[in-house]
């Protein structure tokens, strides 16, 4: 399968630290694959890279065969990366149905004369941005609460609500940063589920940043270690099971 | 040169005062992240305060002596110290978990309630009057030079006091704790801070230093109303975001800054007119490179 | 059948605000002339809380670009009124409200560019420096008559005219805020940065919501000038614009029905207030003091947050 996103050792560093050394991940259309590592290894830093919050120090980043550097995030939204956040970020005054909508709009605002006029192409791109907005919305079982303030959600659906958001731009590549922090076993277990389908149902690469072991082991196929900034280790979860290098840097320590 | 020079000499005493008048306002911002508006009109209050002790004092102490003014300027500040805790804890205590927006538009309440009633014909009434002269005013000369001993005070009481405000900040207990309180107020509510108490204090510090700045404005003024403190409050509040806001050294730099700055423009024939707006359109271009003020640390939002 | 709704409003809001200015001579001066103060009052509140409400960004520069409008506006009557024909004077009048509108969009333009770099405060006192370099601008200038400003303005602004212009302007925020545009201000308002990463561009937003509000402002100032008939550079300074960010704030920040409610009331309430003069504005500022204490949230919670 194709490269969708390529990151040649990327290094960024704030002050005197590096937050990420030498990065090289790889990621294929279609692919869902983890990135894992103990408090501040530098995966959420690398998410940003990859989103075009920060720009690298050194190294490259190419999506789509495109580089990304100077690259704004909101283009990148455009060319197909999206994500969520680790402290949801939904937009706090706004319904679920208008979270929905207004990631869907990226491309596609109106012309102020249109807004103004409120003319026949006006209200069809309206009707269809609001048909399709529900039609995503009720995929995930998050229609009938379509007007309810995103914020009165409660926890878990506030997360889903933050992925279909992500998905409502159409991406090609999902992030998603530790969608099961803060979750109990069942909601984990509905999770892992929920990510697999959008895996299966949209066809899209995820890549997957967690802390739970069980979450990231169970779905992915592939797995990358980060620790100080470093990568440690790569493989499928199997090979890194038995890593004795992920076990000393963070398996040993957490799962004891 | 001697133009120079004396232009030096008048612009470092006037960004004196402006310093002294920033510092309360980045106190006040480090502990509770907001501008008090209302600041400038304490300083206002400052010179009332020393107007209506003087005649009271003077009697007892000697007309222009040290002692007098001395003891003019530490009981006008004592009253606006009392007075700015006051307004913290009727107006802005009730606030304090709510918007950041919200408080801001109550000082600006605090700060048009203050001026209007000052106004008023019961209280001071809106007419400009004489300030009472404290100290006897003797200009040094120097050749083309002419240094009035007001400067020099206020230069000399300035350093003074901001090495007592670094000391303070820096060397004593409660120093420490309204440090952890900018650091992180729940955290240091924690630790066991009295937050309320170092918010208090941390009002009452820069009343002071604001009813001290007031006394020399209204010294260099040719008299004292009540919304003398708009003019100076709004330029050492642009000083105090020049600097950094939040920062104390920060707050001096930028008063001397923009003192030095008000003297020379205003002193070249054809600029003085835009004095003012030359220091705005310096503090946007110095914000627009260095966001966060001259000395100023910039705080990356977490994503 | 949402067809024309807005419209209808926007249409019956114009005729009746005409109408209502050929019956004038039948109404009180005195109360005319406060109707006045109203309208432009409301577009002023309704234009800056496109930027403080909506766009949650915080100008407290609003009076500076009032103050472009006006004088723009005022100089171009000034200029040409006395030559052309008492039938061409409406038509000179628009074409100067809309200059003044222009010029005043540009200025939004120039200060809506520091909006993408700072927030909060730090765009509170950058805002704020602008309207006072605008100020010492017109102070300053001899062509704008300097500290005396500009006087003899020939009186063209009608009920009419203010009410009808106060109806364009809440039906332009109105819609563009219900439209991918005001999705985009409210993204923007409530996470600039999940904002950016769904495709929402957050600097066409912010810089939009400068230039309209300030296009707005720029007609109020038109109106204001052609109803004082004399425009000063003091009447611009920041205690003016602190004014329009409290009918904002009393009126429930991006709620456009609220805000106009607080403009309505705040433009009468001292005109009420007259009988005790002398304590008005104290009243006024212990008004905003309460207000805040109890109800932060503004005075008006009705409105849907966001719509019209």
């Amino acid at each position: 399968m194709n490269p969708l996103l390529e990151c040649e050792k990327v290094t960024i560093k704030f002050g005197g630290v590096t937050a990420v050394s030498e990065l090289d991940l790889h990621i294929r259309e279609h692919e869902l694959v983890g990135l894992i590592g103990p408090n501040g290894a530098g995966k959420t830093t690398a998410f940003n890279l990859i989103t075009g919050v920060y720009q690298p120090t050194a190294g490259s980043i190419a999506f789509g065969g495109r580089t990304t550097a100077g690259v704004k995030p909101e283009l990148l939204s455009l060319r197909g990366i999206s994500r969520t956040f680790q402290n949801i970020r939904l937009f706090a005054s706004m319904t679920v149905f208008d979270n929905v909508r207004t990631a869907m709009q990226g491309n596609r605002a109106q012309r102020v004369r249109d807004a103004l006029l409120r003319g026949k192409s006006f209200r069809e791109t309206e009707a269809r941005v609001k048909h399709e907005a529900m039609e995503l919305l009720k995929i995930f079982g998050l229609d009938e609460a379509c007007d309810a303030p995103g914020k009165s959600l409660p926890y878990g659906d506030q997360r889903r609500l933050e992925i279909v958001r992500a998905l409502a731009t159409q991406p090609k590549l999902l992030l998603l940063d530790e969608p099961a922090a803060g979750m109990n076993p069942t909601e984990k277990q509905q999770l892992m589920e929920l990510i697999r389908f959008v895996h299966d149902k949209f066809g899209i690469a995820v890549l997957l940043v967690e802390h739970d072991m069980k979450v990231v082991m169970g779905i992915c196929q592939r797995i990358t270690v980060l620790d100080y900034g470093r990568k440690i280790a790569e493989g499928t979860p199997v090979e890194i099971r038995s890593d004795p290098k992920v076990i000393a840097a963070y398996l040993g320590k957490e799962e004891g | 040169m001697d133009w120079f020079l004396q232009q030096l000499i008048n612009g470092l005493a006037l960004g004196a005062i402006y310093a002294l008048i920033a510092l309360g306002y980045t106190m006040v911002y480090g502990v509770l992240r907001f501008i008090n508006f209302a600041h400038s009109d304490v300083l206002m209050l400052g010179a009332f305060s020393a107007f209506y002790l003087t005649p009271i004092i003077v009697p007892m102490l000697g007309a222009q002596t040290v002692w007098t003014a001395l003891a003019v300027i530490l009981l006008s500040a004592a009253i606006c110290a009392v007075i700015g805790m006051t307004i913290e804890f009727l107006a802005y205590r009730p606030l304090r978990k709510r918007p950041r927006l919200t408080v801001l538009i109550t000082a600006i309440g605090v700060s048009l309630f203050l001026e209007f009633t000052g106004q008023h014909e019961k209280v001071f009434g809106a007419a400009t009057k004489p300030f009472p002269t404290l100290l006897p005013k003797r200009d040094l000369i120097f050749g083309a030079l002419h240094i009035s001993s007001n400067d020099l005070v206020v230069l000399a009481l300035t350093a003074v006091l901001l090495v007592a405000m670094w000391f303070i900040v820096q060397r004593t207990k409660i120093g420490m704790a309204m440090r952890a309180v900018s650091y992180n107020e729940q955290a240091a509510a924690l630790m066991g801070v009295n937050v309320n108490a170092v918010i208090s204090f941390t009002f009452g510090l820069g009343s002071a230093l604001a009813a001290v700045a007031g006394i020399f404005y209204a010294m260099r003024a040719p008299g004292i109303e009540p919304l003398m403190g708009v003019q100076p409050g709004l330029r050492a509040f642009i000083a105090a975001v020049l600097g950094g806001i939040g920062n104390l050294p920060g707050a001096a730099l930028g008063g001397i800054v923009l003192g030095l700055l008000e003297t020379f423009f205003g002193g070249m024939p054809g600029l003085s007119n835009y004095r003012d707006g030359i220091a705005f359109a310096l503090l946007i271009l110095i914000l627009l490179f260095r966001p966060a003020g001259l000395l100023g640390k910039l705080q990356m939002e977490k994503v | 059948m949402m067809r024309g709704k807005e419209q209808i409003f926007l249409l019956v809001a114009i005729v009746v605000a005409v109408a209502l200015s050929f019956a004038s001579g039948a109404f009180n001066r005195y109360y005319l002339g406060i109707a006045v103060d109203v309208g432009i009052n409301i577009i002023l509140a309704v234009s800056l809380n496109l930027i403080n409400g909506h766009t949650g960004q915080f100008s407290l520069g609003h009076a500076g670009f009032m103050a472009v409008g006006g004088y723009t506006a005022a100089k171009l009557t000034l200029l040409y009124g006395a030559l052309l024909p008492p039938a061409a004077q409406p038509f000179l009048f628009a074409a100067a409200l809309l200059a003044g509108g222009l010029v005043a969009a540009l200025a939004g333009l120039l200060v809506g560019v520091p909006s993408l770099r700072l927030r909060g405060d730090y765009l509170a006192i950058v805002t704020l420096g602008f309207g006072e370099i605008i100020r010492v601008i017109f102070q300053t200038s001899d062509f704008f008559g300097a500290a005396t400003g500009l006087t003899g303005i020939t009186k063209m602004t009608t009920f009419g005219w203010a009410w009808a212009l106060a109806a364009v302007t809440v039906y332009v925020v109105a819609c563009l805020v219900n439209s991918t545009y005001g999705r985009g201000f409210i993204a923007v308002h409530d996470d600039e940065i999940a904002a950016s990463a769904m495709g929402i561009n957050t600097v066409r937003y912010k810089v939009t919501a400068f230039v309209v509000g300030a296009f707005f402002a720029g007609i109020a100032g038109g109106l204001y000038a052609h109803h004082k008939l004399v425009l000063k550079p003091d009447g611009f300074d920041f205690v003016r614009s602190i004014e329009i960010v409290v009918m904002v704030i009393l009126g429930g920040m991006g709620r456009t029905a609220g805000v106009i409610c607080a403009a309505v009331i705040l433009t009468i309430l001292p005109e009420l207030l007259r009988g005790v003069a002398e304590y008005r504005m104290i009243i006024y500022a212990l008004l905003i003091i309460g207000l805040m204490l109890t109800r932060p949230q503004g005075l008006f919670t009705f409105g849907k947050k966001g719509g019209a």
